[in-house]
Formats: C-alpha cells, sequence, structure tokens
C-alpha cells in the first residue's frame, strides 16, 4: 500500500525582493496504485507539488507523508520522471537504467536481470549498448521511466514528462505509460498543463489555481479503461475538457 | 552557422588553408619581394631547421621546454582542478575564493617575472613559476565554470535514485564535469606554450625561446622562424594528443572538442 497524504502544504519563496506564494494551504489523498493528474496554468505551483513530494524542494508550511511516513528529503522509494529525461549522457542505455541499483550495492547480476526485463517490457533491448543521444525523444524518455522504475518504487513522480514529444510519440506514449501502469500497480503523481492529456491518462484530476497555488477542485474521470482514441472526439470527453479548463481559468481573467 | 561538413572536405580545406599561407610565402619570397633578411625563403628556414638540430643540439633545447611546460602544467593542474571543482560545487567555497582568482587572473604572468627572479633565481623553478602563474589562475575560473554548469537535474535524479551526497558528487557531478575539464586542459595547455616563451626570453640559457632570442642577437631570422614554427607545431600536436584523448574518453560526447 502507498498512499500519498499532502496535508496543508504550503510553500512561499523570495523572489526579486518579493515574497511569492507558490502553494497556499493544499492537501490531498493520493490513493495506493492510483493515476493522478496534477493540471494548471503556468505558475500555479504544480510541479513545485511535486518536487515537494519529491523532497527535492522544502515546503515552508504543511507536510508530505508516505504511508504515514513524513517526506523529509528525495528517496529511491519515490521515483521522479522530468520532461527533459535528464539521462546520464556518460552511461550506456543499460547502465542508465542500472544507475539506481548500482548505488544501492545491487549485485551486477541482479541488476542485469532488472534491466534486461525493462529493457523488453520498455522495447529497447536493441538499444541497450546505446548512448542516450543516439536515440529518439520517445525512446530517451523510456529509458528515464524505465531508471525510475529499476528501483521498484513505491510512487512514480512525473513532471511534464510528454512535453516535449511530438503529437504523435506524445499518443503512443501515453499508452504505454497506462499500460505499464496496469501492469506494475504503482501510485502515479504526473504533472501536465494538458487538460486531454490527463483525462486519457488519470483516474483523478486535481486542479490547481494560480498564485498562490490552491486546490480548485478534484475531478474523478468517469471513463472507462482502456482509453482509445475514439474517446477523445465523443461529446463526453469534450464537456469534460471544457469544464476542467474553465476551472482552470475561472477568475482568472 | 556550425553547418556539419564532411569529413574528407574538412580536411581539404584544412590542408589548402596551410597551403596557401606556404604560397604566399613562397611567391613574396621567391619573388624577390622581400629582403632574405626580413623574411627568407621556406627552404632557407628548412635549412635553418635542419642546421639547429645538428650542430646546435636543438632537440635538447626542445626537450627542456617540453619539460618546463609539463612540470608548470602539470602543477596547475593538479591544483587547480580540485579548487575549481570546490568553487563550481560548493556556494561557500565559491564566494571565499572567487574574488581571489577573478582579481588575479588580471595580473599577467609577466609582470610577476623579476619578482620570481628574485624569488627563485634564474633556474628551472623560475621558468615553471611563470607558467604556473600564466596558467593557474585562468585554469582555476574555467574549471570552475564547467563543474557550475552541471544540470541540476542530473543531480536530484541521482537523489531521487537513493544516492547519498557523496555518491551525487563523485558519481554523477565529478562524472559529469569530466568531459569538460578535458576540454579546458587542452586549451591551458596552449597558454602553457606561451608562458614558456616569455619565461624563456628573460634571463634562459637553454630552450626554445632561448634558442630564439640568441638568434635574434646574431639577425638569423631565418632561425628565429624556425623556432617559432617548432613551436607552432609542437603545439599542434599536443592539441591533437587532447583532441585524441577526449575522442578515446568521451565516445558519448555529440561535440568532437571544437574550441
Amino acid at each position: 500500500m502507498s498512499s500519498i497524504t499532502v496535508d496543508s502544504v504550503t510553500h512561499r519563496f523570495r523572489s526579486k525582493r518579493r515574497d511569492v506564494v507558490a502553494l497556499e494551504n493544499v492537501s490531498l489523498e493520493i490513493e495506493d496504485s492510483s493515476f493522478t493528474c496534477l493540471v494548471g496554468a503556468s505558475g500555479c505551483g504544480k510541479s513545485t507539488l511535486l518536487n515537494i513530494m519529491a523532497g527535492l524542494v522544502r515546503n515552508t508550511a504543511g507536510s508530505v507523508s508516505l504511508d504515514g511516513k513524513i517526506v523529509e528529503g528525495p528517496g529511491p522509494e519515490r521515483g521522479m520522471v522530468f520532461q527533459s529525461y535528464a539521462l546520464y549522457p556518460w552511461l550506456k542505455v543499460r547502465d542508465n537504467i542500472e544507475f539506481g541499483l548500482s548505488l544501492s550495492g545491487t549485485s551486477p547480476k541482479a541488476r542485469r536481470h532488472i534491466s534486461e526485463n525493462l529493457l523488453t517490457e520498455l522495447n529497447l533491448v536493441e538499444f541497450a549498448n546505446s548512448y542516450p543521444h543516439e536515440l529518439s525523444g520517445g525512446m530517451q524518455q523510456r529509458v528515464a521511466i524505465a531508471r525510475a522504475l529499476a528501483n521498484e518504487p513505491k510512487v512514480l513522480l512525473m513532471d511534464e514528462p510528454f512535453g516535449a514529444l511530438d503529437a504523435l510519440t506524445r499518443a503512443s506514449a501515453q499508452q504505454f505509460l497506462t499500460q505499464l501502469w496496469s501492469d506494475h500497480k504503482r501510485t502515479i503523481v504526473f504533472v501536465t498543463h494538458d487538460v486531454e492529456e490527463a483525462l486519457i491518462l488519470a483516474d483523478r484530476i486535481v486542479v490547481l489555481s494560480p498564485r498562490p497555488g490552491r486546490v480548485r477542485e478534484v475531478v474523478d474521470v468517469p471513463f472507462e479503461r482502456p482509453r482509445t482514441a475514439a474517446l477523445t472526439t465523443s461529446a463526453e470527453f469534450g464537456h469534460a475538457k471544457e469544464r476542467i479548463l474553465n476551472l482552470i481559468f475561472e477568475g482568472s481573467s | 552557422m556550425q553547418m556539419p561538413i564532411a569529413r574528407r572536405t574538412s580536411i581539404i580545406l584544412a590542408v589548402s588553408g596551410l597551403a596557401s599561407v606556404v604560397l604566399i610565402w613562397s611567391v613574396i619570397t621567391y619573388g624577390g619581394f622581400v629582403s632574405a633578411f626580413f623574411l627568407p625563403t621556406p627552404t632557407a628556414v628548412a635549412d635553418a631547421f635542419v642546421q639547429l638540430i645538428l650542430h646546435k643540439d636543438f632537440l635538447s633545447d626542445i626537450a627542456v621546454s617540453f619539460g618546463r611546460i609539463l612540470a608548470g602544467f602539470g602543477i596547475s593542474a593538479a591544483v587547480a582542478i580540485p579548487i575549481g571543482i570546490g568553487i563550481g560545487a560548493f556556494r561557500a567555497i565559491q564566494s571565499a575564493l572567487e574574488p581571489i582568482f577573478a582579481a588575479a587572473r588580471y595580473m599577467p604572468a609577466s609582470a610577476f617575472i623579476p619578482l620570481l627572479i628574485i624569488w627563485f633565481g634564474i633556474g628551472e623553478s623560475e621558468k615553471i613559476a611563470v607558467i604556473v602563474i600564466g596558467v593557474f589562475f585562468p585554469l582555476v575560473l574555467l574549471v570552475a565554470d564547467v563543474a557550475s554548469n552541471t544540470p541540476r537535474q542530473f543531480l536530484q535524479i541521482a537523489y531521487t535514485l537513493g544516492a547519498s551526497q557523496w555518491q551525487g558528487f563523485w558519481r554523477v557531478f565529478l562524472r559529469s564535469s569530466l568531459p569538460g575539464i578535458v576540454d579546458i586542459l587542452r586549451v591551458a595547455f596552449g597558454w602553457a606554450w606561451t608562458y614558456l616563451i616569455v619565461a624563456e626570453l628573460v634571463a634562459a640559457s637553454k630552450g626554445i625561446g632561448y634558442v630564439i632570442l640568441a638568434s635574434s642577437r646574431y639577425q638569423r631570422t631565418d632561425e628565429i622562424i624556425a623556432g617559432v614554427l617548432t613551436i607552432g607545431a609542437l603545439g599542434l600536436l599536443t592539441d591533437l594528443i587532447f583532441r585524441i584523448v577526449y575522442v578515446r574518453l568521451f565516445p558519448y560526447s555529440e561535440r568532437v572538442a571544437q574550441r
């Protein structure tokens, strides 16, 4: 069981001699094995909230806990995937995937076993000995996800991971992530500014309001899985999208 | 601007660039446009070079110069790399040390020569000290710059994968800075050549710079040019060695050292 509790989290920082409240009194319950998307206009603090969950940013007040244990810094039970992939250019694909395991002193044989499985699962076998720069953006992002998964984290935190991909690659990335999530049954928190993407991926969508970032509403996504391309052209999908867009921009214009 | 061109094209361009310099040199010297005293012909310079090696023990001058460079560069690099990494990695070290190096780099090494002669005399250690002073300070700043450019997300990812601070520093921060540091060493080796000659033009009795100065006393322009070209060729050779090492060490690098 891996649930995340965000309890009255506030985050302030100083920028150009003025205090900015990035997040104000944000509380959330993220259930075990659920897929949650954080959406909001740019500057609403959705990435900051994700980074606080990862332990990479220290919140000013409130707390985040994973299975009742308060998060005090980054740790291997919370894997992170960035939009920029942040693959290590000096390591081959296989070694990138095994990086976390090598930090914890897992034996080379066990590491190899885990990376082989992930390479197969993410369709990267023939690129095992390539360097990241030899791969396309979509493949690089799969390697970044495999690297996070190799550690068997309880939670996967993803910060606009498909933001740099073209539309077609992006659609197939969404498909494989959904597949991965249903196979691995891992809790995923996914930041995006793309409402359609959120509707395709998530069980629940958390809509944040901009400056200061507050939870405006938590929307349960009603669509059955698997969600196909046909869904995105349906009337219900259109309505849901409009409703969330209205929530995002409510009061801002 | 930096559009890729075929390797063959690039080699042809490089060779024809060099050839055109020799061609212009040949035209104005063999053609008698300038006096042989000011600018000797290529053959006269080649002959002077052979004579220097056969009769004036030029090879041992080259060896002495090379030894000074290796010592001066080696000392500079050995001290500058850890300090530069410290400045690039830790804010506190940066605040404490960066102003010192930023100021020191503007003091030309040649201005220190009189002082260094008083401190070290006119022997080897003074020559090496000139190189160290010329190379060390800017090297620290460039290494610091490379180190501080390590993408923050490289480290953040490492921590979310369970890295300790120590592992983050050694396995990500340092490893990520390594290609940039090797590339900077290549550039710094070029500086070392400059300061070597500066050092050898003052109070030396051996070395390429000394040979050039001595030739000047006898107005041997052919020997001066032979000496200058020798420095150029050796500089090019060491640069090439650094590039080969870079490509061997960092096969993943998209950019084969361009500076």
